[in-house]
């Protein structure tokens, strides 16, 4: 029996040591979802949350959309109001930041030096915003947007007629350019990359979305490296490597994210840009257990470990492994989807695919309302849909099918969908 | 419905309109609804998603289970009682009479 001083809030139970307490590090989208399904799960145990930002879990889509515009009241991101951390007694320690993980005595250590012991313990820290390695000041300029802080700063700044650079043309810099032009800002990207998105999309996608900023006055540079960022009096000037340089009155950058893994490191799990788990949210030490943006997971439908930031793997990989956790014996296997508006456009994508050798549109692109298969040996691997909400829920089940379909199906909009499901 | 509330029917559809298994989406007096039929027993709910801004009438009813195009948001369709994540606020139902084949709700 080992002797261990416990930190105990009042929540009813007695004292003494037990093992059967849950401790989720990382109070973000996936901490507070893993929480609340430990509760739907029927689990009556100890839940610590914790996490080192001093809000309650939330949703981040909206800091980059209507948070960011004002369009949207702040309470709406938030998962659940506080006082229902404390009805379902849930424990829940915000700004406080873990040092390190003692496996071997099954405590984490906080940054202030207290000590939490868990039975369990579930790893949703999430990703950071990448930031530019630039010489000098540059960091001090550019703004990042990842958390709710960030999105109230950057929101002061993005004022009427305001010069505004971004750096990236992935979802964070298109979402934020849209959001700028929406407040009246003037609105530069520039990006490395020769198109928007970072990932492997076809042409035609990119194409519909440069084509929707640059209707709404949104400027391009692609195949643009920007060296430097400085301060130049009231404004900040940016030099690109090409020799180029452009002021502007607010710069940000949206360059992709950072797996929070370097404490699974530190502890010897295994890490790999992001904490290595299986379809059970299993890492290589039997009482821990990770989900959401911080994981490098198997995906059993697509057969491979990804690492995917997004709502969806947030929320549903973090139910899943809340149960698993309790006894449940169901892996996380969901085609990944994400969404993205921008203007009046909603944009989703299914699938993960690295390649694919046909392309079959469903409709005409020129639709208002489209969507495009990616196929490989005539399999639906990839689906990438405009204001087509509704279809994208059949053309998930088809990628996870992974059967063969008829493309001129697939292209026949009078061809329902949901037929092809079945 | 207690007996001192004011009530104000207003007619909105016909039930021969509305197809089973489909949610029809319809602005009245600047309220998004959607009206639906489960069961043979007519419905009418708030048409935006508790979750974030989309149209129930652009998702599925299934069974008694409404699902919200956007991100999977459900309800039980009879009562607006929300199904698990993202959702965490009923959807709003609107109390509806139907007589002969003109569906009715109460605005008030």
């Amino acid at each position: 029996m080992r002797g261990r001083r416990r930190q105990w809030t009042d929540c009813g139970r007695g004292d003494g040591v037990s093992d059967d307490s849950i401790i989720i590090v990382g109070a973000g989208q996936a901490g507070g979802c893993a929480a609340a399904a430990l509760r739907d799960a029927g689990y009556t145990g100890r839940i610590t949350l914790i996490g080192k930002e001093v809000h309650f879990p939330y949703e981040r889509p909206p800091l980059s959309k209507g948070v960011l515009s004002g369009d949207v009241a702040l309470d709406t991101v938030f998962l659940r109001n506080s006082d229902w951390y404390e009805s379902s007694r849930i424990e829940v320690r915000l700004g406080t930041g873990i040092a390190d993980i003692d496996r071997g005595q099954k405590r984490v250590i906080a940054e202030n030096g207290e000590t939490f012991f868990y039975g369990k313990l579930l790893l949703t820290t999430g990703a950071r915003a990448r930031k530019l390695a630039l010489p000098g000041s540059a960091n001090s300029e550019i703004i990042y947007l990842r958390g709710i802080d960030d999105a109230f700063l950057l929101q002061d700044r993005l004022r009427p007629g305001r010069k505004v650079a971004i750096i990236g043309a992935g979802f964070i810099g298109l979402e934020i350019a849209a959001t700028a032009i929406k407040l009246g800002c003037d609105v530069e990207i520039f990006a490395v990359a020769p198109g928007p998105l970072g990932r492997v999309m076809p042409d035609e996608i990119a194409n519909i979305l440069v084509r929707k900023h640059a209707d709404n006055g949104v400027r391009f540079r692609f195949r643009a490296t920007v060296s430097t960022v400085d301060r130049q009096g009231s404004r900040i000037l940016l030099r690109l490597a090409d020799g180029e340089s452009t002021e502007a009155d607010v710069v940000i950058a949206g360059i992709g994210a950072v797996p929070n893994d370097e404490l699974a490191s530190r502890a010897g799990l295994d890490v790999s840009n992001g904490i290595v788990v299986d379809e059970f949210g299993r890492t290589s030490d039997p009482a821990i257990f990770a989900a959401g943006d911080v994981t490098r997971h198997y995906n059993p439908l697509l057969k491979q470990q990804i690492r995917l930031e997004a709502w969806q793997n947030a929320q549903n990989q973090a139910i899943a492994v809340a149960n698993v956790m309790v006894g449940g014996k169901l892996p996380f296997a969901e085609v990944p989807w994400l969404w993205s508006d921008q203007f009046d456009m909603n944009l989703q994508i299914a699938g993960h695919p690295a390649d694919w050798d046909e392309l079959v549109w469903r409709g005409e692109p020129e639709d208002k309302q489209s969507m495009i298969f990616q196929l490989m040996g005539g399999i639906p691997v990839g689906a990438i849909a405009i204001n087509n909400a509704r279809d994208m829920r059949f053309a998930r089940q088809l990628i996870a099918r992974a059967k063969a379909v008829e493309p001129r199906l697939l292209a026949d909009k009078a061809y329902k969908l949901q037929q092809l499901c079945s | 419905m207690t007996e001192t509330k004011t009530q104000r029917w207003t007619s909105v559809a016909q039930k021969s309109q509305i197809e089973p298994g489909t949610i029809l989406g319809l602005k009245i007096e600047d309220r998004d609804i959607a009206v639906y039929i489960v069961d043979g027993a007519v419905y009418a709910a708030a048409n935006i998603c508790t979750h974030a801004h989309a149209y129930m009438s652009d998702g599925w009813l299934e069974g008694d289970i409404l699902e919200c195009p956007l991100h999977g948001g459900r309800f039980e369709a009879k009562t607006g009682r929300g199904m698990g994540a993202p959702i965490i606020c009923d959807l709003k139902l609107y109390p509806v009479r139907v007589e002969g084949d003109d569906i009715q709700i109460d605005l008030s």
